[in-house]
């Protein structure tokens, strides 16, 4: 279950101010694509538009066209919430429901949305989730336990397995890792490879050799300045964007040069 | 490494030690300087406690200062003095408040039985004898009390929540309908409670005519100061939900509303609960709005839509204020209905940090 993500010519505005500008792109099924750039590029806007949860932000709009298996995300009639089923989405800093226990954090995206769910399936699909999100084992003795118990890492991963307990099609990642130790970090990065098999994935980063080490392709946004629009300056794949890269911007950028 | 010791004279002169008063020194002086005041009162003959009081905390702050400032230096001299300070102001405010329950409580313990609370009170004409008769009982006013503040907390609460859940949720910053409440809301907050009773009474005398008597009439009179304080204290809980979790629920496809009921209004559950129910117990000791809205009566009256209606607040007022021809009597109902008055409340705010605890989030 996973779905190809086709970008055309996308503008996305706050108010009257133009955040990214004329992004195109391609995703193929089953691959992790990595944003990298410089902070304030656009990266995260850009990917908010991807589930179309950058209209909770007051006064972003967006230009252009968003296909997920040809199907438009901004065609008139589409309905964000069935969007956001399809396109489930990973933030920055864990973010378990403080009121819920572990194991209705996992069913978080079921019960909410009122569907009704056997206690054996719920079992089924929280041992299935929390497997799937390299949680199990750490977690089983104590699945009603409060979410907010576990460590920033465990927390993390407990927030991906809430997200691919709704099956989407598409993962999104917001810098997944940058409040996370190292090991925690390791251990989302392995979870993401995994995750590849069956998801989507698209995952904005910080950190490069992050980047190199779970990435298939690479774009690189970035900004010609403070108040000027984000532009997608080079997409490819991750071994020619760190080794070739064909613009200068992108080649300074990932050596750790500028201007 | 070397940057402060830049010459042996002043490497030499730099000291990790001062001098020091002992631990105990603050209270022993509190102590000793009450004892020595009380003493040199006594001996003029001008003994009064507010005086010995007063003396006391001027000639403790002025012996610890002075101490503090040759033995311990400056810093900490004023640091005593300032603490000194605090704990008088805090006895200040403390003071009237203890004094006004331990009156309270000792004056209604008197009158307070289990008959008090469960039967009817109050003078009684005989109209064969035409002798008037003082019973004691409150069970008209606890009965009414429970039934205007009820009605009024069901009125109030979903209007204050919903009207919280538009200002925080849906309301742009710029909208002037979101203005607009914001300013009406910090206007009622301090609407004096005797306007709200006027409001209510001419209301309801202009619906039923003259006599407009009724519980409802005082129920609407507490909504009008109630709604503003429920508002306001679910805004603030709302506020202090992290925009992280709208968003995690909004990701995973829950439409608005229902991110707003279960994950916005449910994590904020416990200090909205706190919020309502510390307005209700500021609303149930309302008295002016009663008296001119719902009157007062010794008869029972459970009906709040026709008659007069007994509360606590109004027995207290008007057993105290018309006292019947008993006026010892009268006013021992007047302290009963004051105590159990106190206990209702102390009641709403146990049961408010009870249901606080229960909704409150929990990390182990």
């Amino acid at each position: 279950m996973s779905k190809s993500i086709e970008v055309n010519d996308l503008n996305v505005y706050y108010s009257d101010f133009l955040a990214v500008e004329g992004v195109s792109m391609n995703i193929e099924p089953r691959t992790v694509t990595a944003f990298i750039g410089p902070s304030g590029c656009g990266k995260s806007t850009f990917l908010r538009t991807l589930n179309r949860m950058h209209e909770v932000i007051p006064g972003a709009t967006v230009k252009g066209s968003v296909y997920i298996d040809g199907e438009d995300l901004y065609a008139p009639g589409v309905d964000p919430v069935l969007v956001r089923r399809q396109v489930g989405m990973v933030f920055q800093r864990p973010n378990p429901f403080p009121t819920m226990s572990i194991k209705e954090n996992v069913l978080a995206g079921v019960r909410l949305n009122n569907r009704r769910i056997s206690a054996s399936d719920a079992n089924d699909l929280v041992e299935k989730s929390l497997r799937g999100a390299n949680l199990w084992n750490e977690v089983k003795d104590r699945l009603d336990k409060p979410g907010a118990g576990l460590s920033g890492g465990q927390q993390q991963r407990l927030c991906i397995a809430r997200t691919i307990a709704v099956s989407p099609q598409v993962v999104l990642m917001d810098e997944p890792c940058s409040a996370l130790d190292p090991i925690s970090t390791f251990a989302i990065e392995e979870l993401i490879t995994e995750l590849k098999n069956e998801f989507t994935i698209v995952i904005v980063t910080h950190n490069m050799q992050q980047a190199s080490r779970v990435s298939d392709k690479t774009a690189f946004f970035n900004i010609a300045g403070t108040g000027k629009p984000g532009k997608l300056i080079e997409y490819s794949d991750t071994a020619a964007i760190f080794t070739s890269p064909k613009e200068q911007a992108t080649e300074d950028y990932v050596s750790g040069r500028f201007g | 490494m070397t940057a402060v010791t830049s010459s042996p004279a002043t490497a030499s002169s730099i000291t990790l030690t001062s001098g020091q008063l002992p631990r105990w020194i603050e209270p022993v002086l509190a102590v000793g300087t009450a004892a020595v005041v009380a003493a040199v009162l006594l001996v003029l003959q001008l003994f009064n406690p507010a005086v010995w009081l007063v003396l006391t905390a001027v000639f403790y702050l002025l012996a610890i200062g002075i101490g503090a400032g040759i033995v311990e230096g400056r810093r900490k001299a004023v640091d005593r003095v300032v603490r000194g300070l605090v704990v008088c102001a805090f006895i200040l405010a403390v003071a009237p408040l203890i004094s006004t329950l331990w009156t309270v409580v000792a004056q209604g313990l008197k009158v307070l039985t289990w008959d008090f609370v469960t039967k009817v009170g109050g003078s009684v004409f005989d109209p064969n004898t035409l002798a008037v008769t003082n019973t004691p009982g409150a069970l008209q006013a606890v009965v009414g009390t429970l039934i205007i503040t009820g009605i009024a907390a069901v009125i109030s609460v979903p209007i204050g929540i919903l009207a919280a859940v538009y200002l925080t949720e849906y309301a742009q910053p710029s909208n002037p309908m979101r203005r607009v409440i914001t300013f009406l809301v910090d206007v009622m907050t301090g609407i004096p409670s005797i306007v709200a009773g006027l409001f209510a009474f001419s209301l309801f005398a202009l619906i039923v005519g003259p006599k407009a008597f009724s519980g409802f009439s005082a129920s609407i009179a507490l909504c009008v100061l109630m709604i503003p304080i429920v508002i306001r204290s679910t805004e603030e809980m709302i506020r202090l939900v992290p925009n992280e979790l709208r968003e995690a629920s909004l990701a995973l496809g829950v439409p608005r509303a229902t991110t707003i009921i279960k994950v916005v209004l449910r994590t904020a559950a416990s200090g909205i609960v706190t919020g309502v129910v510390l307005a209700v117990a500021r609303v149930v000791g309302e008295t002016a709005p009663i008296f001119i809205a719902a009157s007062f009566t010794d008869n029972f009256n459970a009906d709040p839509f026709s008659g007069p209606m007994q509360t606590l607040p109004v027995m207290a007022y008007t057993s105290w204020a018309f006292p019947g021809k008993d006026i010892e009597a009268s006013q021992a109902q007047a302290w009963g209905a004051a105590l159990l008055l106190v206990i209702v409340v102390v009641i709403f705010n146990l049961i408010a940090r009870i249901v606080a605890k229960a909704f409150a989030p929990k990390s182990r």
